[in-house]
């Protein structure tokens, strides 16, 4: 098994850059991720051979495919959202769901806490790879990319919002976010926790969610206007 | 222009009362007048009173009861959209605080700082909103001119002139020739009439299938061009055909009595006719000695401030600013830093660097919407684009039905911040 595993356990010389072509990157080790799947995702998830979909899909595959793909399993009109628009669970986004899938999904109805330990994601995910076939095409495999952008510091998510600033900047907003929360076509964002707000336009920011007018909105705010934001936004749902 | 509309709203005694000199004199709120309550002036106008509280005194002129946005006109062409939800009224933008003047600005004395309305009243301003959208150039399209436009529509207001276009193109004969004349750059709507052509294009599909579409066009490429002439090919194949610049496209006449259209010498014999003039800010702005060679009013890309006149900002259509294009969705943009820049200098409030957007939709044929957007700042001499995006071609129909979902989410969202 453990030889088995460990074939899969590289990254393709075919997407790293040159200079380190020659070796083969490692993500983490797949026997200890096996642990970590056991004892965080496998309530939920079945993965390996007759794995079926239970509370949430089944995993077989998972790398390179498009979010909410299966068509037998009756995903959350959030994650549908997110595969319309192209997202695919390369490694970076699967490590970001992970640690925290509200911040890649705000409406997922995965109810799982997230994992905030880098490494033991890490060892899950090269665990997951073992059962994908296609392990060349995760696009995003050098080790660099596997940063923890949605893993704010805890500075980021301290920042008190400046919230007249934030009523100014919203109104950047209030052209398809209504003011009054209805929403049809775009999702409200007004009334919403500041942590899930932030994170979710960092997520935007950083590219990590697909969608190019959030991205493109979301890459000229830095931190304290994010923080304003949010604020802003928290202060007019409670109005 | 027809002056001789004048009429107040159901707020009338309060408008009145605070147009009437002596009401004025000894007041000491600082006074805003917004000429034009369209996307750019209907919202200042709402912004600066929202978010003063009562302590500037603002007043829109604005000669209509009821404003009907070109936004989603196309839609109504095409059968998605109903003409009455075109329509938005002012109440709520009197309920939050302005003062609403259903009368046409006539003329601006810039050294007295006061507007004119058609009634004869003079309006005194310490800051004065200039947002009337667009006029058309006379005589870019030789043979047509404002009287045609029963025969040969524009529909480039939105309104009545888009009911005509509508009911021309249901009553057309069988296997008829709808042509439509488009304008040169700069235009309102950079992506309207190619919008346009999807829109009679789905409605002929289901009509009257044999009928084509003619596109005179004098620009070498259009927005959303790759965009738009897939999905002609895939929804309505051989309906339609663009002539541009290389065949004459930019060399045309309409006789609008014997409805033809005479392109580089040829002359074709029409059903239909949609004539989209040449464009240049809505006269009152050149009546105030605040246009261009070109007849646009240029303004500093910081904060929309007309080049001409410090007290004078001009919004939309109207403004020309750099790389933003003539949209709703820009003017509505702008107009939201005028009412910081406008409301810090009059009350002392936070006046915060200026950011501005824009997005447009598009819809090609049911369920397939497209968009192109961008962000911009403030340049040197103009604003310039910082980011921007688009559609690609080839997108799946999950992509595309959603992409038209999010752009009804952007008109309801659009119309409740400026009227709602
Ligand atoms: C077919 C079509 C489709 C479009 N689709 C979109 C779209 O999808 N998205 C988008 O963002 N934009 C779209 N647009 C463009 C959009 O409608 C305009 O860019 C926008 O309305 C410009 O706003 P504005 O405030 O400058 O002018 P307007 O909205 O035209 O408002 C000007 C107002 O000023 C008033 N006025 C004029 N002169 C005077 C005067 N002398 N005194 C008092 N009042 C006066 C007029 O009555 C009018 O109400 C479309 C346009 C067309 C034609
Ligand atoms: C409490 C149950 C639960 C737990 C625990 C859980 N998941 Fe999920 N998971 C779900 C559900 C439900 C969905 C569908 C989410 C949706 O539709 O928004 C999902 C979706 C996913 C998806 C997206 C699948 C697809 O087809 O797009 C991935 C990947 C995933 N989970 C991985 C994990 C991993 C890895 C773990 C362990 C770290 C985990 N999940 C833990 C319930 C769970
Ligand atoms: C041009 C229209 C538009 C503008 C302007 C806009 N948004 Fe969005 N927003 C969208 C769309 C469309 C989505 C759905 C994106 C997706 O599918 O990921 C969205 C999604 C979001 C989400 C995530 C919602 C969720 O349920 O996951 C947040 C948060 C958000 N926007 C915040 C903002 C903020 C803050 C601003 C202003 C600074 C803003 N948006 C400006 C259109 C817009």
């Amino acid at each position: 098994m453990r030889a088995f595993l460990q074939r899969f356990l590289f990254i393709g010389a075919l997407v790293v850059p040159m200079e380190l072509a020659a070796q083969a990157i490692p993500i983490g080790d797949a026997v200890a991720g096996a642990e970590v799947y056991r004892r965080e995702c496998a309530s939920c998830h079945q993965i390996g051979e007759d794995a079926q979909h239970r509370i949430g899909p089944h995993l077989n595959r998972i790398f390179d495919r498009g979010a909410g793909s299966h068509d037998d399993f009756r995903y959350s009109e959030a994650l549908l959202r997110q595969g319309r628009d192209g997202l695919r669970w390369d490694l970076r986004r699967l490590d970001a769901y992970i640690e925290n899938p509200r911040a890649l999904v705000s409406g997922t109805r995965m109810s799982y806490r997230g994992l905030s330990d880098p490494a033991r994601r890490a060892d899950l995910i090269a665990y997951m790879r073992a059962y994908s076939d296609q392990p060349q095409n995760i696009p995003e495999a050098a080790p660099t990319a596997r940063g923890r952008e949605v893993n704010l510091s805890a500075e980021i998510l301290a920042i008190e919002g400046d919230i007249e600033y934030g009523e100014y900047l919203s109104s950047e907003c209030t052209t398809c976010h209504q003011r009054s929360g209805d929403h049809a076509g775009i999702p409200g964002i007004v009334g919403w926790p500041e942590e899930d707000f932030v994170v979710a336009m960092h997520a935007y920011k950083q590219k990590l969610r697909p969608h190019e007018v959030m991205q493109s909105v979301a890459q000229r705010l830095d931190d304290e206007e994010i923080a304003a934001l949010a604020a802003y936004f928290l202060a007019l749902g409670r109005e | 222009m027809k002056l001789n509309r004048r009429s107040f709203l159901g707020t009338a005694t309060l408008a009145t009362a605070a147009l009437s000199a002596p009401a004025l004199m000894g007041q000491t709120r600082p006074r805003v007048v917004v000429i034009g309550g369209g996307s750019g002036g209907g919202t200042a106008a709402r912004y600066i009173a929202k978010d003063s509280d009562g302590a500037v005194d603002v007043t829109l002129i604005e000669p209509s009861r009821r404003y009907y946005t070109c936004y989603f006109s196309n839609l109504y062409l095409g059968g998605f959209w109903e003409y009455d939800a075109l329509g938005h009224d002012y109440g709520n933008i009197a309920r939050t605080g302005v003062n609403v003047v259903h009368d046409w600005a006539v003329g601006v004395d810039r050294d007295a700082q006061t507007v004119a309305l058609a009634s004869g009243e003079r309006v005194p301003y310490d800051r004065l909103v200039v947002a009337p959208g667009i006029d058309f150039v006379e005589g870019s399209v030789p043979g047509w001119d404002v009287s045609q436009q029963s025969l040969m529509p524009h529909a480039y207001k939105s309104g009545t002139q888009v009911q005509l276009l509508k009911h021309q193109i249901e009553t057309m004969r069988e296997g008829g020739l709808f042509v439509m004349v488009a304008p040169p750059n700069p235009y309102r709507c950079p992506p309207g009439p190619g919008e346009r052509v999807s829109m009679v294009a789905h409605m002929l599909a289901q009509s009257n299938p044999s009928a084509k579409i003619l596109v005179v066009d004098p620009k070498e490429t259009y927005s959303k061009q790759a965009l738009f002439e897939e999905g002609w090919e895939r929804h309505y194949p051989g309906m339609v055909t663009r002539i541009g610049p290389d065949f004459g496209g930019e060399n045309v006449e309409v006789r609008p009595e014997e409805m033809e259209v005479v392109i580089d010498g040829m002359v074709e014999k029409a059903d239909v006719v949609n004539v989209i003039p040449a464009q240049k800010a809505g006269k009152i702005a050149e009546l105030a000695g605040l246009t261009n060679d070109a007849g646009w009013a240029p303004v500093k890309p910081g904060d929309m401030r007309s080049t001409m006149d410090e007290n004078i900002f001009v919004l939309g259509d109207a403004s020309h600013q750099g790389a933003m294009p003539k949209s709703g969705f820009s003017a509505n943009s702008q107009a939201k830093v005028v009412a910081n820049v406008i409301r810090g200098e009059l009350t002392g409030s936070r006046i915060f660097p200026a950011r501005y957007s824009n997005t447009c939709w598009s819809l090609i044929a049911t369920d397939d919407g497209v968009k192109v957007g961008a962000t911009y700042e403030p340049g040197a001499e103009q604003i310039e684009s910082v980011t921007s995006f688009i559609s690609q071609t080839g997108e799946d129909a999950d992509l595309r039905r959603q992409t038209y979902e999010e752009s009804i989410g952007w008109y309801n969202g659009i119309v409740a911040d400026i009227f709602g």
